[in-house]
């Protein structure tokens, strides 16, 4: 019960002055909205890319030349398929393609055989020559779909025209966004490929133990190529999605500091009226005990509060809006970003450092400074 | 002599909506698991994709996993970054390393 | 009979062995009964303040010994010297010492929010003592819009509210003209009437020599003068 009423005279506290706090609520909840909104952000992206791209190849070959990407010989998919382990090696023919029209670029892809109907595409997948499958980032800027032509450029500056045989469904926007597929060997004659060459090769591993030890066999055999392992793959999402990299980390870092500068205006000292404020309480028979719940609940009023509005804004804005704030800052240039609804993938345990790293230094900005006035004898309210 | 009464209250209504949103989040998650994701695994699988497509300014944005780290200098030696995605994707790890480690690319 | 209230020897000191020490209270042996009167009287750096001060158990003494209902208070922790001046002791101040933008009924009730009682209980006590004095109308009033007077009864409304057997002022009558000192030393009268020990430190004659003062206790630079009944 005297807890409860202590509660009760701080928030009696709190709403003597009404604006000051609901301001300063207002803004330490759009700090940690805007906190909570970036771990949000790259956690489900995070997730998103460890959980889709699980099926990428074991291995890519790629061949260095002079530090830059070249184009492989299809002489290496026969020496890596006889190296012990290894399940397939298959070339892998893709570009990018620079669309003046939408000043957007495109990543064409050739594939080769019979591929069973993909349940996330709409239509079929191109089986005779100049036909070809698109993502619906690429179906939006050029106003095409399923049933229609696209006309692209090639290398030798001349129009192509492609029936479009199928469209990607939406919802695989970020992984298709920007993609055309068609035949490889319409690819090879679209960027015109010097024959037997292939972008780079995809290799099948039996035992995943072994990637690296393949990886090492391939090297040594052809000692131009990079091998890119799967985990590699994976890794560079989790590098990608860091909080602690790039642009999210200025947005966290500024938000960071906004707060710690809110924090510090706190903690350098109480006003002269709360000092007299916790003499009056002393005096009258608060002990140095009931100062500081006091204060601890003033404190926990605001920081709870906000916290918790702004962890509800930061949900609501990445996973119901899709980050519509945030998105300009991570699309950067690209024309072509992917429409895609955000996986609401949540990890508690960075709620709880982040409840941790805002509330905690909060409260006790509001009652350390508090501290010395509420162990100070009350005698000195007699002077004053 | 209230003001406690709907502090605890508010208080319990914002953490009951968000245990609702996290309960929304697993299952939505767990939902999409079943239904979406085999699917974009199949596409994956497939198309032998490597990289989401997220930022398609540069090679090395839109394949980050694919590129290695003299790629965003290919344009010039001690050409700086100039897309904004690439403030985005930090270094690879081998850059951050105090030494080398035999046998990486 | 035992004094309700006994100082021996008590002096206080602050900021002692240090450029700015202050000897406020040199060695003051003091005995007040129960249903007394007493006033504190001299002139302003006298010691009354201190002297008051250590009495209610706002502070300790530096030195001596202060026996409040058979405890000695000098060696109490800080818990229960809290205790005591909560339960013991009510409070006027020279200034009221009223927390501004609060309504007259928080302000009585101050004293009540670190003890176990029910809000309802709290505020039925608030509302019979603000009765009491006659200000129950003025009971939801923020206390910086009432006159001198209607602050004056909010300070002892609040001084009373945990039922204390001894009453200390200071300086009581300071700010206030004739009319509302006479009230209040009225109040004070019925107070004591009703069983209520009375102490009170002050410069101003028409306090000390009023008739219901039992005793007065003469101070000057930090040392009991003269002690006489009236």
């Amino acid at each position: 019960m005297r807890h409860l009423k202590i509660l009760e005279y701080a928030l009696s506290s709190l709403l003597r002055r009404k604006y000051r706090n609901i301001s300063l609520i207002a803004v330490y909840a759009l700090t940690i909205a805007i906190l909570a909104s970036v771990l949000f952000l790259t956690y489900s992206l995070k997730l998103e890319a460890s959980h889709i791209l699980i099926d990428t190849p074991d291995l890519i070959v790629q061949r260095l030349s002079a530090g830059r990407h070249d184009l492989i010989p299809m002489e290496y998919v026969k020496t890596i398929s006889e190296i012990p382990g290894v399940g397939s090696a298959v070339p892998r023919y893709w570009g990018y393609y620079y669309d003046s029209l939408s000043h957007s670029n495109y990543t064409l892809i050739g594939i080769d055989g019979d591929i069973p109907g993909l349940s996330l595409l709409e239509g079929r997948m191109p089986s005779a020559p100049r036909e070809c499958v698109i993502g619906a980032g690429v179906g939006s800027m050029r106003i095409v779909g399923t049933g229609d032509t696209l006309a692209l450029i090639n290398s030798m500056n001349t129009g192509v025209v492609f029936h479009i045989t199928g469209t990607f469904r939406s919802v695989s926007n970020i992984l298709t966004n920007d993609l055309i597929v068609m035949s490889s060997k319409d690819l090879v004659q679209f960027f015109d490929l010097p024959a037997g060459r292939a972008t780079d090769i995809a290799v099948t591993i039996h035992n995943p133990n072994e990637v690296a030890t393949i990886a090492g066999k391939i090297r040594t055999a052809h000692s131009d190529t990079r091998p890119i392992t799967k985990s590699e793959i994976l890794r560079t999402y989790d590098a990608v999605f860091n909080w602690r990299s790039g642009i999210m980390l200025t947005i966290f870092s500024s938000a960071l500091i906004a707060f710690c500068i809110l924090a510090w205006d706190k903690a350098t000292g109480i006003s002269a009226e709360e000092k007299h404020e916790i003499g009056i309480l002393k005096a009258i028979g608060w002990d140095t005990a009931d100062i500081l719940e006091l204060k601890f609940w003033e404190g926990i009023v605001i920081s709870l509060t906000s916290f918790l509005l702004g962890l509800i804004a930061a949900y609501i804005h990445v996973f119901f809006l899709n980050a519509t704030i945030l998105s300009p800052v991570i699309k950067g240039w690209s024309v072509l970003f992917p429409a895609f609804r955000l996986t609401p993938y949540i990890d508690i345990y960075q709620i709880f450092v982040l409840a941790f790293l805002t509330v905690t230094p909060y409260v006790a900005s509001t009652i350390i400074p508090s501290w010395k006035t509420a162990i100070t004898d009350p005698e000195n309210v007699m002077r004053s | 002599m209230r003001k406690h009464k709907f502090f605890l209250g508010f208080t319990f209504l914002e953490l009951l909506f968000l245990s609702t949103l996290f309960l929304y989040s697993r299952s939505t998650v767990s939902i999409l698991n079943r239904d979406e994701v085999p699917a974009k695994r199949e596409l994956v699988r497939y198309l032998k994709l490597t990289d989401l497509s997220l930022w398609t300014e540069a090679r090395y944005t839109r394949h980050p996993s694919q590129a290695d780290i003299f790629t965003p200098f290919q344009d010039f030696p001690s050409s700086l970054e100039h897309f904004p995605a690439g403030s985005i994707i930090g270094p690879e790890s081998i850059v951050l390393q105090t030494a080398i480690t035999p046998g990486r690319p | 009979m035992d004094s309700l209230i006994r100082t021996e020897n008590v002096t206080k000191i602050y900021n002692p062995r240090k450029p700015d020490e202050v000897r406020a209270l040199e060695s003051a042996t003091l005995n007040i009964d129960k249903g007394e009167v007493v006033v504190l009287k001299g002139p302003s750096g006298s010691g009354k303040t201190t002297l008051l001060s250590l009495i209610g158990c706002m502070g300790r003494p530096t030195s001596g010994r202060i026996v409040v209902d058979g405890r000695d208070i000098a060696k109490l922790p800080e818990r229960f010297l809290t205790l005591i001046r909560r339960r013991t002791f009510g409070f006027i101040f020279q200034q009221f010492n009223l927390i501004r933008n609060v309504s007259v009924l928080e302000n009585i009730l101050l004293p009540l929010y670190p003890v176990d009682i029910s809000f309802a209980d709290m505020r039925l006590r608030g509302e019979k003592i603000l009765e009491d004095l006659n200000i129950r109308d003025r009971m939801n009033t923020k206390v910086n819009k009432l006159s001198g007077g209607e602050q004056q009864r909010v300070a002892i409304a609040r001084a009373l509210i945990n039922g204390p057997e001894i009453i200390i002022a200071d300086e009581p009558t300071a700010h206030l003209d004739r009319k509302l000192s006479t009230d209040l030393l009225r109040i004070l009268q019925d107070l004591n009437v009703s069983g209520k020990t009375i102490v009170i430190a002050t410069h101003d004659p028409f306090v000390y020599d009023h008739p219901f003062i039992k005793r007065i206790v003469e101070m000057r630079d930090g040392r009991i003068q003269d002690i006489r009944l009236t």
